[in-house]
């Protein structure tokens, strides 16, 4: 096993050595030198023998045989090419996948957050709609008396104006506690952080933490940033240091530009109010020896108590806690079940290309089995014959592992540079680390072992002395079965594979025509924020106006609408609750429902398509001093007043006791997400519920590229400083399709890698079977068979597979297409189109698969064929 | 020389060489042909030794850690692999004499007895 101690020629040397020295002395003797060194050499006996005892005397006789191995095998790879390169892809391509499906397992399951002892970091979420969300009192509740963190850090995801010199650009900022550095147990990059001993009220600590990437990307890595004034919304803060670069804030799925002290930024209202959810998530590191259910219990009863001491402000909060970086299960669950999903159907995959070759290997095996015999008989050992095969399976699945893992990585690279949502800074560390490359060399490792296995058999039962005498291998027809099974299998993935892909597509295709409630087509949103331009509060209407009319005037504008956030776009609509007229105590139990709020301008119904069912529209005249209204969505009026006709012209109190008069009714729309439930909206008067917050709605019929640099012009000449970000509605849209689309785009490469397996498969097997029965097809051609006849005797096994195949993989698809509903909106299977497109894919698949083969049984020639055989 | 050919002389008992490789390298450092002309001449030329079976016990016995060899120059100025018995190989000399000492008496009574 080990290092030889000895070389072969030191011995041959002290051999020859000793053959001399015998010489010499025979020759003192007075012998001739000829017979001398005869006689020495009798008196030795035999050098070989001695040879070959020293050289098995030594344990290196295993890295001998191996090293031997190693060229036959390369020997034996370089003579078939083609077989070597279809496997070596074959795995390539499988192992490529899994390689890439890991990092993305590793980075969203295995180590979420790249921050000190990220294991013991926890998330709060508190059940019902608020998910992980607190008011800043409660925040600083649970912060100051819970008995089971190592301190409660609370942060919330902000657009801001940033400006530096004379100009300003969109950022996005976590505003977060002042201990949130502390608490992650993170040190700078450069500068400080900075405390919980610098707050003090709201408008204190204004102070900027850049995030690494943004020092990169914005500051060129200037040092000298420390210390710079900058502006954010305007307002004078400090740059006081560079968070570290692996630390890309506490969501995986937006990371910011830079961090700020909530106090800083947020006013004393909004410090001081206890009701409402508005910061995203509280997260902190669990005291050593406390479980999570403990921590979550000790949470619990702070929840308890704030509710009996705040009846009014506070409803019930069941606590429970969640690994930080995904906020819970809103979307670690999905992004979680999807990994998972994934990363079983690239074992499926891996495991249909092991099969795949595992039966090449089995049909080139059956081809050597000639050479296998001549082996035999010449006193090779089974053994040796059966590691020569393992060590050609394990040279192919190396070198295909090796190919799969840099392909892999290329395509990671790539991954982690798209940014598929420009307004976000998502950013996902799909970083390989020394994990994933383990996993593929280990996965390499076990397909060779797997495939390499599956000619055993065939390799023990072979009788030299049968094979060598007739030269037929007829015996080895029966035993075509397993490999049989194995092609079905495939097919069967592939099948599945394929249906899933295109119940994806049409799902996609359809959600994209659906109804929104809306019409997002032919419809462009400018989307700013007149808070991030320094607009006093008082001054925001009147600006608001004035943008309406600017964006009227752009020729080929049709209607112009404008609201706080419109439905379906990134900036996450607010919800709020409401009660029922009747309801005088406003404690949260007594709630009749949440709705989304928007608040919105009274075109904005015209601009965005929203039919009005009933009613009347909002209109300019519903302002400070008229009394308050709102237009609801059907399902509201349902909720809470029964019906349509019921609801108009009634009243609903809002959280803080306003009483608001239906005055419209809209049709349902989507709001949050596709796959939602219809649920409750209600559309307030800007003008009584101003918003800083601004999407103008801009319908037209012209280009969108021309249309948005007649926007950004107008919008430049109102204010040069108003950062705007604008895109068409359904390129918004997008943020709400992108898991669809994953998932789509997932299933359709795995689909194809299924399909590529599946025609190897076909093919090898057809190949094979008709090469085994060349000569029994020849002479049924010779005896007159049809060329039908002659294609079934050849391919009807094959085909037979294939029908079988194809069925299983389409049922399992059609069952598959529950789970794939959750993700792509409209998927479902009980669709003609799907079905006989899957019919049609799988019937194609079978043609190229079998079209060589079938060429070949065709052309064969009765009468060279006998003369050779 | 060719009488001594084909005088008919005694074939080693399995193992035995072991023990005399051992016993000749107690009067110091030899290389294999040594070895074997030693043996030879020692044991009147009674015992027949292959001297290409020689190599493979050396090997044996320097696996073991019994001798040790190194490359040197032999009486005639020709180049030898030179074998010397080790510490733990003279220890090992003491306890395989012990054995087939007490091996031989065993034998020689049995066969006298038998003769007597």
């Amino acid at each position: 096993m080990f290092r030889r101690k000895r070389k072969a020629s030191d011995f041959s040397s002290e051999m020859e050595a000793h053959i001399q020295l015998e010489t010499d002395r025979l020759r003192e003797q007075g012998v001739s030198e000829r017979e001398a060194r005869a006689a020495a050499r009798r008196a030795f006996g035999n050098v070989t023998q001695a040879q070959e005892r020293f050289y098995e005397s030594g344990r290196w006789l295993f890295w001998d045989d191996l090293g031997q191995d190693l060229r036959f095998a390369f020997r034996m790879l370089h003579k078939s090419p083609g077989f070597a390169a279809v496997a070596v892809v074959t795995l390539a391509v499988a192992i490529g996948a899994n390689a890439v499906v890991f990092s993305a397992l590793d980075a969203f399951v295995l180590r979420p957050l790249n921050v000190p002892q990220s294991e013991s970091l926890y998330g709060l979420q508190f059940g019902g709609g608020h998910r992980g969300a607190l008011s800043y009192p409660n925040y600083v509740d649970f912060r100051d008396r819970n008995r089971s963190f190592d301190g409660l850090a609370t942060y919330q995801m902000t657009r801001v104006g940033l400006g530096t010199g004379n100009n300003s650009t969109r950022a996005w900022l976590y505003e977060v506690s002042g201990n949130y550095f502390d608490v992650l147990k993170l040190q700078p990059y450069l500068g400080g952080f900075f405390h919980s001993s610098d707050e003090h009220g709201a408008g204190s600590a204004p102070y900027i933490v850049l995030s690494y990437a943004y020092w990169h990307g914005h500051f060129q890595d200037d040092p000298g940033v420390v210390g710079r004034r900058a502006e954010v919304n305007k307002k004078p803060y400090t740059i006081i240091g560079v968070a570290p670069p692996e630390f890309r804030g506490t969501f995986l799925l937006l990371s910011p530009d830079f961090f700020v002290p909530m106090v800083s930024i947020e006013d004393e209202e909004a410090l001081n109010r206890r009701a409402g959810w508005w910061i995203f998530e509280t997260i902190g590191h669990l005291k050593a020896g406390v479980t999570p259910a403990e921590a979550a219990a000790d949470l619990s009863a702070i929840g308890d108590y704030l509710q009996n001491t705040y009846p009014k402000d506070v409803g019930k909060m069941n606590v429970s806690l969640d690994h930080a970086g995904l906020y819970g299960d809103t979307f670690g669950r999905p992004i979680r079940g999807f990994v998972a999903a994934l990363m079983l159907l690239a074992g499926l995959i891996l495991l249909a290309a092991c099969a795949n070759l595992g039966s090449l290997f089995a049909a080139r095996a059956a081809d050597r089995s000639r050479e296998v015999a001549l082996r035999l008989a010449l006193g090779a050992g089974r053994l040796r014959i059966l590691r020569q095969l393992f060590t050609e399976a394990l040279v192919i699945s190396l070198t295909g592992g090796a190919v799969g893992i840099v392909g892999g990585m290329l395509l990671l690279r790539r991954l982690i540079a798209w940014n598929p949502f420009p307004q976000f800074p998502t950013n996902v560390p799909l970083n390989p680390d020394a994990n994933v490359y383990a996993v593929a060399a280990l996965l390499a490792f076990v397909s060779g072992i797997l495939f390499g296995a599956v000619p055993v058999r065939q390799v023990l039962d072979t009788d030299p002395y049968e094979i060598v005498k007739s030269g037929s291998v007829t015996k080895l027809g029966r035993r075509l079965t397993f490999r049989e099974m194995l092609v079905a299998l495939q097919i069967a993935i592939c099948a599945l594979l394929v249906t899933s892909s295109m119940v994806a597509v049409r799902g996609l295709v359809r959600s994209l025509d659906s109804d929104f409630g809306f019409e997002p087509k032919g419809v462009m949103l400018a989307d700013t924020d007149l808070a991030m331009a320094g607009y006093p509060d008082d001054a925001v209407p009147a600006m608001q106006e004035r943008m309406i009319e600017q964006m009227q005037a752009i020729p080929g504008v049709t209607a112009v609408g404008l609201a706080n956030c419109p439905p379906l776009a990134g900036c996450g609509a607010s919800r709020a609750s409401i009660f029922a007229d009747e309801t005088a105590d406003l404690r949260p139990s007594n709630v009749a429902a949440s709705t989304m709020m928007y608040q919105v301008s009274p075109e904005f119904f015209v601009a965005a398509g929203t039919p009005l069912l009933a009613g009347r529209a909002l209109t300019w005249h519903d302002d400070k001093n008229a009394p308050r209204v709102a237009v609801i969505n059907e399902t509201f009026a349902r909720k809470l007043f029964g019906s349509q006709t019921n609801a108009l012209g009634r009243y609903y109190k809002t959280w803080n006791g306003t009483r608001v008069q239906v005055v419209g009714i809209v049709r349902d729309g989507k709001y949050a997400n596709l796959t939602e439930e219809p649920q409750a909206a209600m559309f307030m008067p800007l003008l009584q519920s101003p918003s800083s917050q601004t999407y103008l709605v801009i319908r037209s019929d012209s280009n969108p590229q021309q249309l948005s640099g007649a926007i950004r012009s107008r919008l430049r000449d109102l204010d040069s400083g108003l950062p705007a970000f604008i895109q068409t509605w359904p390129k918004e849209m997008d943020f709400f399709l992108f898991g669809a689309r994953m998932a789509t785009v997932a299933l359709g490469v795995l689909g194809a890698l299924g399909a590529i397996l599946s025609i190897t498969g076909i093919f090898g097997m057809a190949a094979y079977s008709v090469s085994r029965r060349l000569r029994e097809l020849g002479i049924r051609m010779a005896l007159g068979a049809e060329w039908k006849e002659v294609l079934g005797a050849a391919l009807g096994r094959a085909l037979k597979l294939l029908a079988f195949g194809s069925t299983a993989g389409l049922l399992l698809g059609i069952l598959a297409s529950r789970v794939l509903a959750s993700i792509v909106y409209q998927a479902t299977p009980r669709d003609p189109l799907v079905l006989s497109g899957v019919v049609l894919a799988m019937a194609l698949l079978g043609l190229v698969a079998t079209w060589i083969p079938a060429q070949r049984a065709l052309s064969i020639d009765p009468a060279r064929l006998l003369r050779e055989e | 020389m060719s009488t001594q050919e084909e005088r008919e002389r005694l074939e080693l008992l399995q193992g035995t060489l072991d023990l005399l490789i051992l016993r000749t390298l107690i009067f110091g450092a030899q290389h294999g042909q040594g070895i074997a002309r030693a043996i030879q001449q020692t044991s009147d030329d009674e015992l027949l030794v292959e001297h290409g079976a020689l190599y493979p016990a050396l090997q044996r016995l320097e696996e073991r850690g019994w001798i040790s060899a190194k490359w040197g120059i032999s009486s005639n100025n020709r180049k030898a692999r030179f074998y010397s018995l080790t510490a733990s190989g003279r220890k090992q000399l003491g306890k395989e004499t012990t054995k087939w000492k007490r091996l031989t008496a065993a034998i020689g009574r049995i066969l006298e007895s038998e003769g007597g």
